[in-house]
């Protein structure tokens, strides 16, 4: 598979780093993974992601998406290859919220500046920014336990976010979310990303959460995973929910879904 | 995102009063729970009382004295009562510190353990040596080595209540979730930063189930120690065989109930404890509660 850059994406707007585009933000070369025990989890799988774009990988069960990501952020070592990621934070938002229960959600916000040691002042300071950019003002002093399943994930969002990822990796974040409120939640996503701009890569199980977030689908085969198929999505940002309604999406989703099912077989 | 998408009900589960139709359920349970045990300790009166007086004649009785006997003989008696507190604080004094002692140790041990898979190793066979051993079979080799007094009794109940601190630490400090563990792992987080940011408090449960455990076990070791180690301030060990060998069978009735209340003390002091801990963030203590 070729390396595919895409210079025509806008060029990082924030000042985090020079505009050098077309160097890409995350960018895996031939990349392969094989487990201890024997298992080939990916094979030569090669994919280039620019500053300001939002890729959705979709795939059977076991595919290795789950395993892309943490390759990316170096939880674990790929086995043949080359991953780029470009310099500054990266975000990390996993299948579960994560959260730490004994922590407050404003505490489990400031919980990565924390780490990095970010004093006191500045981490409340960039907390609360982050809080009311996931929409929690009001929660800050709530448990983890006192929360949806929604809330939870917003919590996640907003500790990630503390961080000003410049490349954001979602583990199928809303998977386990019921329809409406995920709805809801990519539609603040996209928000978010609109406003932001980071590189985005995000794993899920449903075309049509790829298709209403990405700016490009790819699409996985079963295990080895390997990319079978790129599809463009070719819709603006920002994005309405009613855009999921239109004949246009429809046809991309439509496509999407096909790529998959030969994926499956 | 909007301010009235956050106020929706759905979105946030808020503990609320209970609804006023459940009220009545809820009483009736709470009446249960205090009418069941007092049901049960009627019985058991009951059953000493016929055990005393019609079971047992005259020239036995003493093998178990009426409730009323203890009372009067055991309780309400000036001079035992004066003793049986003496030898309580003796004894408690004990097992507070050889339970600190265990709290420190076994928690200095635990986490030693955790921070690498050889010293888990090299440790962990000795632990388990160490609650193996019968520790009657030691008892005079510790006399012999630590003198018959206060520092011996010290380690009786620091040999019974260290094993339960070091594998309830353990335990908890190993079943961190391991998603967590990457969130550390994803912000570079230090050996120091990941104990004491996630291990420790995500541990703390178990921790102080632990506690609890040992602090039964640390009045049991104190009341052993008296047994054996009979020089200083008597405890209710002591009392307790010197009551035996005198046939004073209401005081030694006394001095088991005044034992056992020690225990109960303790354990229900742990579990406040814990309820004060992480009650308000992990569900276990509050199931703890309704048992």
């Amino acid at each position: 598979m070729e390396l595919i850059v895409h210079p025509s994406e806008p060029p990082v707007t924030n000042g985090h780093r020079p505009s050098l585009a077309p160097s890409p933000a995350l960018a895996f070369h031939h990349v392969s993974k094989v487990f201890a025990d024997g298992t080939q989890a990916l094979d030569d799988v090669s994919l280039s992601v620019a500053p300001g774009e939002m890729v959705a990988i979709v795939g059977p069960s076991g595919c290795g998406k789950s395993t892309l990501l943490r390759l990316a952020s170096r939880l674990s070592v790929a086995s043949g290859g080359t991953i780029e990621v470009a310099e500054g934070n990266l975000g990390y938002v996993f299948q579960d919220a994560t959260l730490l229960p004994w922590r407050t959600v404003q505490r489990n916000v400031e919980l990565l500046a924390e780490l990095s040691g970010v004093d006191k002042a500045e981490r409340a300071r960039l907390a609360t920014q982050a809080i009311e950019l996931a929409g929690l003002t009001g929660f800050e002093q709530h448990r983890p336990r006192a929360l949806s399943g929604g809330m939870r994930m917003r919590v996640s969002l907003a500790r990630a976010l503390v961080m000003r990822p410049r490349v954001f990796l979602f583990d199928e974040p809303f998977g386990a979310l019921d329809e409406i409120t995920r709805e809801r939640l990519n539609a603040e996503l996209l928000e978010l990303f609109v406003r932001e701009r980071f590189a985005g890569v995000f794993v899920t199980h449903s075309v049509g959460e790829a298709t209403f977030l990405a700016t490009r689908v790819v699409v996985m085969s079963a295990r080895p995973g390997r990319i079978v198929a790129e599809v463009p999505v070719p819709l603006g940002y920002p994005r309405a929910p009613e855009l999921r309604f239109s004949p246009q999406f429809s046809d991309l989703a439509a496509e999407i879904s096909a790529r998959l099912r030969e994926a499956m077989a | 995102m909007t301010v009235q998408e956050m106020t929706e009900p759905s979105e946030a589960e808020i503990p609320v009063d209970p609804r006023p139709d459940q009220r009545p359920a809820r009483r009736r349970r709470r009446l249960v729970r205090v009418v069941a045990p007092a049901v049960v300790f009627a019985i058991v009166i009951g059953v000493w009382y016929f055990i005393s007086y019609v079971l047992l004649d005259d020239t036995r009785r003493f093998l178990m004295p009426p409730p009323q006997s203890v009372l009067a003989v055991g309780f309400f008696d000036s001079a035992n009562l004066t003793t049986i507190l003496h030898a309580l604080w003796s004894t408690t004094q004990v097992a507070l510190v050889g339970l600190a002692i265990s709290i420190v140790l076994g928690t200095l041990v635990a986490v030693a353990m955790s921070q690498a898979t050889w010293m888990e190793s090299a440790i962990f066979p000795w632990a388990v040596v160490l609650q193996t051993i019968p520790i009657l079979a030691i008892v005079p080799l510790i006399g012999f080595w630590f003198q018959y007094g206060f520092n011996s009794r010290v380690l009786v109940c620091v040999l019974i209540s260290l094993f339960p601190i070091i594998t309830n630490t353990l335990f908890g400090l190993k079943s961190v979730d391991r998603t967590h563990h990457d969130l550390f792992t994803l912000q570079h987080a230090t050996r120091r930063q990941r104990l004491m940011k996630l291990q420790l408090p995500s541990a703390l449960p178990a921790i102080v189930t632990g506690w609890r455990i040992a602090a039964g076990l640390s009045v049991v070791g104190a009341i052993v120690g008296d047994f054996f180690f009979r020089q200083g301030e008597p405890g209710i060990g002591r009392l307790i065989d010197d009551d035996l060998s005198a046939l004073q069978t209401q005081q030694l009735f006394a001095a088991i109930i005044v034992s056992s209340l020690l225990g109960l003390l303790v354990f229900w002091a742990f579990g406040l404890l814990g309820r004060a801990l992480v009650g308000s963030w992990h569900d276990s203590t509050q199931a703890r509660e309704v048992e």
